[in-house]
C-alpha cells in the first residue's frame, strides 16, 4: 500500500518536493505540541492550488490519510502527522493574490504568514485584526483551520469573524467556493462552518479576508499589582465602566520572570501580576476614554502604572507579552499550554484553583492570559527527562480543563482540540452532540482521511511519545528564543 | 401550526409531521412561504441567562428583539449589528435564521459575528447544543455560524447565546451629499464610523458616529468641513431598520454587494448599507425583477426565494443529509 501510494505521489510531484528520507521528515514529525511525535510516510510540497487539489483527490482515490500543515505552530497538535499518511505542506502557496484597499479585502493563499497580511495592508492604512502570539510565523491556512484568536478578540473576534470567502478542496475531492469580496452573504454561513474545522473537512486554497482601518491612536497601559487578584479586580472594574478596550491581558509572576529572561522586558519591581489594557480609536475618542481608563486603573491600587508614551514603548509592551510562551522555555526544559475559557467573573476563582493544583502537584504553572475574554493560558512546566513528569503535567492540564467546563466555559478558546484535548470533547458535549459532529465530518470526509485522530475521542490514538524537545531542537538546528 | 411551550415539546413538534419549518413573527414572510407544517417559536420566549459582566446573554428563540434590546439597555449594553424589523416583532430565532443584520454591521460585523452558541433540534428530533456560552470558544464545529442565514432548513433553533457590547454613550448622525467614491474613502478613514449607508431615493450618505459626545462633535466638524451636509436626527435609522421606505406590498430583496457595485444600483429603489456591502432592494412588483442583475434573497413579496444564481455544491446535500436525514425540513430550494 505504502509503496504503491508513494509511486502515485511521485508521479504528481518532482522528487525534491516529495520528502521521503527520515532526515527530511524529521522537521515535520511534531508541531507546537512537542509531546507528540509521528513520522509520516512522506511530505508533499505542492506549489500550486492545482497540485493541492490533485493531491487531495489522489488521497481520496487511495484512501490515504493526509494532514495539511503550514508553519506547524499548532499548540494542540493539530498538524501532528499520521504514520500511514502524508503531510501536505502548504508553505509554497504563500502569495497574497489580491489586496484591494477600496474593498478593504485581501485574498491570500493558505501558506501566507499572518503578519504579512498586515504588512502588505499597512501602506493603505489597513490591517488584518487577528493576531495570535505566533503571528510572525503562523499561516492563514492554519488560522482558518483552527479559528485562531489573539490578544484583540474581545473587540474584533477571532479568525472566523474576518473570513469573508473560502475556496477549498474538501476531503471528498470536491472544490467549493463560498462567500467572496462582500462582507455580507445570503444563505447558510459555509465559511463560518469551515473555519475551525481543524483540518477535518479539507484544505483552504484561497481565503478572502476583511481588512480594517488601522486605529489612528492607541493608549496602551501596563499596570503592576502586588497580587494576581488585584489585577483581576482591575479587569472587572474596566469591564463594568462601559469601555470596550481592544485588549486586556494579564501576566503572572512566573510569566514576567520568563519575559524578563527572554526579551529583557522590564516590569515594575515587586509586582506579582501585570495588567495590559489597550484602547484604540480616533484621537478625540481615545483622549476622552484614556482619562476614564487611567482613573479606573489608578483606583485599583497598582504599584505602578506605565502608559506607553510612543509606538516603541507600545511595541515593547506587546513584545514582552507575546514572547511569554516561548520565553517560558527558558524556565523549564518542557512545558504544555492550555487555553480553556471561564466566564470572566470566575477568573479570580479559576486562578486560585490553578495555584492550588500547582501546589498540590508540585508543578510550576505560569499564567499569561486574555483576561478580557476569560481565556486562560496556564503554562505547565515540567522536566520531560524525569520519569512520569509528562503524565503528571497532562493530568494537571486535564484537571484545569474539567474546571473550565464546570464553570460553564470551554476547553479551548483558540488553540482548538487537536490531538491534545480530544479526550475532553465528551466532557463538554453529549454523545448525541458528538454524533452530530461526526455526521458532519463524514459529510465532508466520507473516508475519514482528512486529519484523522484529531478533535474526536476514539481509537485513532497516537501514543504519547517520549517527551522532550522538538526533533530539530534536539538536533541543534533550532532553539527557543 | 404547532406552538411548543418548552424545548422538549419543540423536539416532539419536529417529529410530529413529515415536513416542518419553524417560524417566529414571520416578518420576512417569503423565507417561510413553503409547504410544511409550521412550528411557531412564539411559545418559547424569555431571556434565560444574562450576566452583563460577561458580555453575553442566552434567550429562547421566540424572544422578541424588542424585549432583548430593552433588557440590554438597562445594563448599558446592545447588539452592535442593529437587528432589523424590531418594531415589526422580529424574534431572535428569526434574526439568526434569516441572517439579517442592520446598518451597525458596518463597524463590528453582523449576526454571524455575535452568535456564540445554540441549542437546536436536528432532523432526528434531538436537542443538541453547539458552540458555547462564553465570548470565546473554539471547541467543536461552528454550527451556530452555519445556522446564520440557513432559513431553518437544517435544524430548528431553540435557544441562542449572543455576545453583546457596551453601548456607546452617544451617537450622532450626519447626512452628506457625496458619491460612491466618498463612501469608499469614508469606510477606511480615521473616523471609525459606526454605520455608513446610502438613503433610499437619494444621493445622500448617512454616517453614524458612536462614542463620547464631545469627541463625536469634533469628528463631525471635520467631516462637514470636507463634504456638504448636516447633522440630522438619529431617527432615520429606525425608518431604515423597519423598511418604512420600501413598497409596503412589493418585493423586498437582500443582495450581498461590493462597494464598486453601488453605481449600478443608483436607478433602483434601494437602501445601500454597511459601507456598500449590502443592498436592500424594493420593487413595486415582481415584474420589475428582470431589471435586477444581482444574486439576491427575497425577504417578502411574490417572487422566487433566490434571485439569480445560487450555487449548489454537492456538500450542501451531504450536510443536509447529516443534520436532517429524513428531510423533515424543507430544502433551500423548496
Amino acid at each position: 500500500m505504502a509503496v504503491a501510494a508513494l509511486e502515485r505521489l511521485a508521479a504528481l510531484l518532482p522528487s525534491e518536493r516529495l520528502l521521503r528520507r527520515p532526515v527530511e521528515l524529521a522537521a515535520y514529525e511534531s508541531d507546537g505540541l512537542t509531546a507528540f511525535r509521528t513520522r509520516p510516510l512522506a511530505v508533499a510540497i505542492p506549489d500550486s492550488v492545482d497540485e493541492v487539489i490533485a493531491l487531495v483527490r489522489l488521497c481520496h482515490a487511495l484512501k490515504l490519510p493526509f494532514v495539511a500543515r503550514g508553519s506547524g505552530t499548532s499548540l494542540s497538535g493539530g498538524s501532528l502527522p499520521i504514520k500511514e499518511g502524508i503531510v501536505i505542506a502548504l508553505n509554497r502557496l504563500n502569495r497574497i493574490l489580491k489586496l484591494d484597499p477600496e474593498g478593504r479585502i485581501a485574498v491570500v493563499e493558505p501558506g501566507v504568514v499572518n503578519a504579512h497580511v498586515t504588512l502588505a495592508a499597512a501602506p493603505y492604512g489597513l490591517h488584518y485584526a487577528p493576531d495570535p502570539s505566533s503571528q510572525s510565523i503562523c499561516t492563514l491556512g492554519g488560522n482558518v483551520a483552527f479559528n485562531s484568536g489573539g490578544a484583540h478578540c474581545l473587540k474584533y473576534g477571532m479568525t472566523s469573524n474576518h473570513v469573508l470567502g473560502i475556496k477549498a478542496v474538501l476531503a471528498s475531492g470536491e472544490v467549493v467556493e463560498w462567500g467572496g469580496a462582500s462582507r455580507e452573504r445570503n444563505g447558510p454561513d459555509w465559511c463560518g462552518l469551515f473555519t475551525g474545522n481543524e483540518g477535518l473537512f479539507g484544505i483552504a486554497l484561497e481565503i478572502t479576508l476583511q481588512l480594517l482601518p488601522k486605529a489612528e491612536c492607541f493608549h496602551t497601559v501596563l499596570a503592576g499589582y502586588r497580587t494576581l487578584e488585584q489585577a483581576g479586580d482591575a479587569v472587572s472594574s474596566v469591564i463594568a465602566c462601559g469601555l470596550l478596550p481592544g485588549a486586556i491581558e494579564i501576566m503572572d509572576a512566573l510569566a514576567l520572570e520568563a519575559a524578563k529572561a527572554a526579551v529583557h522586558a522590564e516590569y515594575p519591581p515587586g509586582c506579582e501580576a501585570v495588567l495590559i489594557v489597550e484602547l484604540e480609536g480616533p484621537r478625540e475618542v481615545v483622549a476622552l476614554e484614556r482619562e476614564r481608563l487611567d482613573g479606573i486603573l489608578a483606583a485599583s491600587q497598582p504599584i505602578e502604572m506605565r502608559p506607553a508614551r510612543d509606538a516603541d514603548e507600545r511595541f515593547a509592551i506587546w513584545k514582552g507579552r507575546k514572547s511569554a510562551f516561548s520565553a517560558v522555555g527558558r524556565l523549564s526544559p518542557d512545558f504544555i499550554v492550555q487555553d480553556g475559557v471561564v466566564p470572566r467573573r470566575k477568573l479570580g476563582e479559576a486562578l486560585r484553583r490553578i495555584a492550588e493544583m500547582s501546589r498540590e502537584t508540585g508543578l510550576r504553572v505560569a499564567n499569561v492570559f486574555h483576561a478580557g475574554d476569560g481565556n486562560l493560558h496556564p503554562l505547565i512546566l515540567f522536566d520531560g527527562r524525569k520519569h512520569g513528569a509528562l503524565e503528571r503535567a497532562e493530568s494537571l492540564a486535564g484537571r484545569i480543563l474539567k474546571m473550565c467546563i464546570e464553570m460553564g466555559g470551554s476547553i479551548t478558546g483558540e488553540h482548538g482540540i487537536g490531538v491534545e484535548k480530544r479526550d475532553f470533547l465528551a466532557s463538554m458535549f453529549t454523545a448525541d452532540e458528538i454524533d452530530c459532529m461526526q455526521r458532519l465530518r463524514a459529510a465532508f470526509d466520507p473516508l475519514g482521511i482528512a486529519n484523522p485522530g484529531k478533535m474526536f475521542p476514539g481509537k485513532e490514538a497516537p501514543a504519547l511519545q517520549h517527551p522532550g524537545l522538538h526533533p530539530l531542537e534536539r538536533a541543534g538546528v533550532i532553539s527557543r528564543g | 401550526m404547532i406552538t411548543p411551550a418548552s424545548l422538549t415539546e419543540l423536539c416532539d413538534a419536529v417529529l410530529s409531521a413529515p415536513r416542518v419549518l419553524a417560524v417566529g413573527a414571520q416578518t420576512k414572510p417569503r423565507l417561510c412561504k413553503v409547504d410544511a407544517v409550521k412550528i411557531s417559536t412564539l411559545g418559547l420566549r424569555g431571556i434565560t441567562e444574562y450576566e452583563p459582566s460577561e458580555f453575553t446573554f442566552t434567550a429562547l428563540a421566540g424572544t422578541s428583539l424588542s424585549e432583548i434590546i430593552a433588557t440590554l439597555a438597562q445594563s448599558g449594553q446592545y447588539l452592535p449589528f442593529d437587528p432589523m424589523l424590531v418594531d415589526a416583532g422580529s424574534t431572535l430565532g428569526g434574526v439568526v435564521a434569516s441572517g439579517l443584520s442592520g446598518p451597525g454591521r458596518f463597524r463590528f460585523g453582523g449576526v454571524r459575528d455575535f452568535i456564540l452558541g445554540v441549542r437546536f433540534v436536528d432532523g432526528l428530533g434531538r436537542l443538541l447544543r453547539m458552540g458555547g456560552k462564553v465570548v470565546k470558544n473554539a471547541a467543536g464545529f461552528d454550527l451556530p455560524k452555519f445556522f446564520t442565514g440557513s432559513l431553518g432548513r437544517f435544524g430548528v433553533l431553540g435557544e441562542i447565546t449572543f455576545k453583546v457590547f457596551p453601548r456607546p454613550p452617544s451617537t450622532l448622525t450626519l447626512q452628506v451629499t457625496a458619491d460612491a467614491r466618498t463612501m469608499i474613502a469614508a469606510a477606511r478613514s480615521r473616523w471609525e464610523l459606526d454605520a455608513l449607508d446610502v438613503l433610499p431615493d437619494s444621493n445622500h450618505l448617512v454616517m453614524r458616529l458612536a462614542g463620547p459626545d464631545s469627541a463625536l462633535r469634533a469628528i463631525a466638524r471635520e467631516i462637514l468641513g470636507k463634504f456638504p451636509g448636516e447633522i440630522i436626527s438619529n431617527d432615520c435609522w429606525a425608518s431604515l431598520r423597519e423598511f418604512r421606505w420600501a413598497h409596503p406590498n412589493g418585493v423586498l430583496l437582500k443582495a450581498a454587494i461590493t462597494p464598486d457595485q453601488i453605481g449600478s444600483l443608483l436607478s433602483t429603489r434601494c437602501h445601500i448599507s454597511a459601507g456598500g456591502n449590502v443592498a436592500f432592494i424594493s420593487l413595486s412588483s415582481a415584474t420589475e425583477l428582470e431589471s435586477i442583475h444581482f444574486d439576491a434573497l427575497t425577504l417578502r413579496g411574490d417572487a422566487p426565494l433566490w434571485i439569480g444564481q445560487r450555487q449548489r455544491p454537492a456538500i450542501e446535500a451531504a450536510v443536509k443529509e447529516a443534520l436532517d436525514p429524513q428531510n423533515r425540513f424543507p430544502s433551500l430550494d423548496d
